[in-house]
């Protein structure tokens, strides 16, 4: 494994990431299309509302911040590979000795970077407008240490679990708008342990996030190793499966 | 001239006052300011008690901003009399850079032997049953109709793709799935479309090759590799903004950054004007006399004539190959072709008996064909028979084949009955 190549593929897809004005402005934009009604619905809340009302609006809210990076990286991963190949780059960055385990683990960080950036940022974003912007009780649920800690524990580890999904989609979709709308679907699932914690279907605990997060931590880590084993050079380059060779070469 | 230098963090405004961050360190250090100005403000919220720090914050962020204007890491091509420039390296770096020889490509070993290769993809054949052999600093020319199987062949040499069956050695190294890091370590394959980075500049992308292959000290090999396409004031110009002359220029000037043993050069002139095109034959005879070995695929017989010192022709199996001028002598009869003012009155006469002479014909009244061995023995005797015979000569000449000729021999027929 080679920090060198990595870093240059990093370095690579975070420039040109930044000169692509419409990746920009969907990462910029959408996230504040989540963020806006939200919060506009924490700010409204007076400081005698129930703690029930309180804390269910939070979750609601968490939630939706949880969007972010489970919505934003399957997108970008799944132009990763396949856009490659459509802008046809593919052929002359795979003739480098560019190994497939580096290959997709730089994709894979060169999206988590922006992707986690953006999604602490809006997080960020909120938690200080409510400080200042809600009443104390709502300021309180948000600034509560053990949500704030799941907040940031669990946003990377979405983001992981739907950057590998959408690189499996990117490494065996023939069309980037395919290899992208199946991507946002399946990453979708990971918000559904989210969900059924918000609405309280699961009570939340210490032990519980742990588990979850050690869980999901596995589970990126299988991800990793599944999508290398999907990455296959000749389908990308010809569209055709690989087949074993007759003759050992 | 054009030097290296290193690329400040954040440039001053054109318009309006302050600076903007222009690489990632300088976003990194904004984000970084950002974060504690407004964490220290949220901490505070009203009772004002660090609101110095916040303060420090902003005026160690100007601070950075102005120390980082000659710092950073980041290489680009700047014009002369800028400030900052650093002594830059030879400008013919590359050319006198001794080229990189892997142990078994000395000049004259082959640095690519194929045998047997043959691809499928599931029944139909693409390539079958290829061998051939390429001989350090040869210019080896790929021939053959659209469909042959000269990409297919390049892509499985260049580890893109597995072969079906049959081996190969390229640049030393046994084409099999475990090698197939040393091998593109060792070579450099520019496709038919170069596939640049349209967004980034010319500098960049070839950073980013760089880095692939683990150039360590990237600036004087792209300084050089820039200088030996003559690209070298285009440097900070974004892809996207060159022709597609400059762009397979910039594709070549990719495939010299690792010193390759042999590179792979798939339709180098497709699509190109005359000049582009006379550009890029310029540059693999450049290449050639450097020593790099070439392995050169084209559909234009009148480069591969050129440029190649032999080559191969390919429809799906290899028809032939060799020298041109040995396919010449394989494929056609020598012939002398002889034309006189008046006819002759007995032809057979003059021509028989003539050293290396084997027999002729009419091709008009005072034309005649004249099948011969060796045209440097027949042709004195002939011209000494016909003067001899009281002829007045008007021309004698050697029939010369071209490329396109022996190409046409070859392909015309399985292209005609894949047609029909």
């Amino acid at each position: 494994m080679s920090l060198g190549r990595i870093g240059a593929v990093v370095r690579k897809e975070l420039r040109d990431f930044r000169r692509n004005r419409f990746l920009i402005g969907t990462m910029s934009v959408m996230p504040f299309v989540f963020l806006i009604s939200p919060m506009i619905t924490l700010f409204r809340i007076p400081a005698s509302a129930p703690a029930s009302l309180v804390n269910r609006s939070v979750g609601v809210t968490s939630l939706l911040l949880f969007v972010v990076p489970a919505v934003i990286p399957p997108i970008m991963a799944a132009y990763s590979v396949i856009g490659e190949r459509d802008q046809g780059t593919l052929e002359p960055f795979l003739t480098t000795p560019i190994r497939r385990e580096e290959l997709l683990l730089a994709k894979a960080l060169a999206v988590f970077i922006p992707s986690v950036t953006v999604a602490y940022g809006i997080y960020f974003v909120f938690a200080i407008s409510v400080r200042f912007g809600a009443t104390h009780v709502v300021s309180a649920a948000v600034w509560h240490a053990p949500q704030m800690l799941a907040q940031l524990a669990f946003t990377p580890l979405i983001a992981v679990w739907a950057i590998w999904v959408g690189i499996a989609m990117s490494v065996r979709a023939r069309d980037v708008r395919v290899a992208q709308q199946l991507a946002t679907l399946a990453s979708l699932p990971a918000l559904g342990v989210t969900t059924l914690i918000t609405f309280q279907v699961i009570t939340p605990s210490v032990p519980l996030a742990v588990g979850l997060a050690l869980g999901l931590l596995v589970i990126d880590i299988a991800a990793w190793r599944l999508v290398s084993q999907l990455f296959d050079r000749e389908r990308l380059i010809t569209g055709a499966r690989a087949q074993a060779a007759r003759t050992v070469v | 001239m054009q030097r290296i230098v290193a690329r400040p963090w954040f440039r001053r405004r054109r318009v309006g006052l302050g600076w903007r961050p222009v690489t990632w360190e300088g976003w990194l250090v904004t984000a970084v300011a950002v974060g504690l100005a407004i964490g220290d403000l949220a901490a505070v919220r009203g009772s004002g008690a660090r609101v110095p720090i916040f303060i420090l914050v902003l005026a160690a962020y100007v601070v950075v901003a102005l120390v980082t204007g000659g710092a950073g890491a980041e290489p680009v091509v700047a014009e002369a009399g800028d400030e900052r420039v650093v002594p830059a390296e030879p400008a013919d770096a590359l050319a006198r850079r001794p080229v990189r020889r892997v142990p078994l490509a000395l000049p004259g070993t082959p640095v690519l032997v194929v045998e047997h290769l043959t691809k499928q993809f599931g029944e139909r054949v693409a390539v079958d049953d290829v061998s051939f052999a390429v001989a350090a600093g040869e210019v080896f020319g790929f021939l053959g109709p659209n469909g042959a199987g000269k990409t297919t062949t390049v892509r499985m040499l260049g580890t893109l793709i597995a072969p079906t069956s049959g081996s190969a050695v390229v640049a030393g190294v046994p084409l099999t799935p475990a090698n197939g890091v040393e091998i593109r370590q060792r070579i450099a394959v520019m496709p038919e479309n170069p596939g640049l980075y349209l967004r980034l500049t010319v500098t960049e992308n070839l950073e980013f090759f760089a880095g692939l292959y683990g150039i360590e000290q990237p600036r004087d090999r792209l300084t050089a590799a820039l200088e030996a396409v003559n690209l070298h004031t285009r440097a900070n110009d974004l892809c996207g903004d060159l022709s597609k002359g400059l762009r397979q220029r910039v594709g070549l000037a990719r495939a010299l950054l690792n010193d390759p043993a042999v590179i792979f050069l798939d339709e180098p002139t497709s699509g190109l004007d005359p000049v582009a095109t006379r550009e890029v034959h310029g540059l693999i005879d450049s290449l050639r006399d450097r020593g790099v070995t070439v392995f050169l695929t084209t559909h234009r017989l009148e480069e591969a004539e050129r440029l190649c010192d032999r080559v191969a022709i390919l429809n799906t199996s290899l028809r032939t190959i060799g020298r041109t001028d040995e396919l010449r002598d394989r494929l056609f009869h020598k012939r002398l072709m002889v034309t006189t003012a008046a006819q002759l009155p007995n032809a057979a006469q003059v021509f028989a008996g003539l050293p290396g002479v084997t027999g002729w014909q009419n091709s008009d009244s005072i034309g005649y064909e004249l099948a011969v061995t060796d045209a440097k023995l027949a042709a004195p005797a002939v011209a000494r028979a016909l003067v001899a015979a009281g002829a007045d000569i008007l021309s004698l000449v050697e029939e010369r084949h071209s490329l396109e000729d022996i190409y046409l021999e070859l392909v015309d027929d399985d292209v005609e009955a894949h047609r029909r």
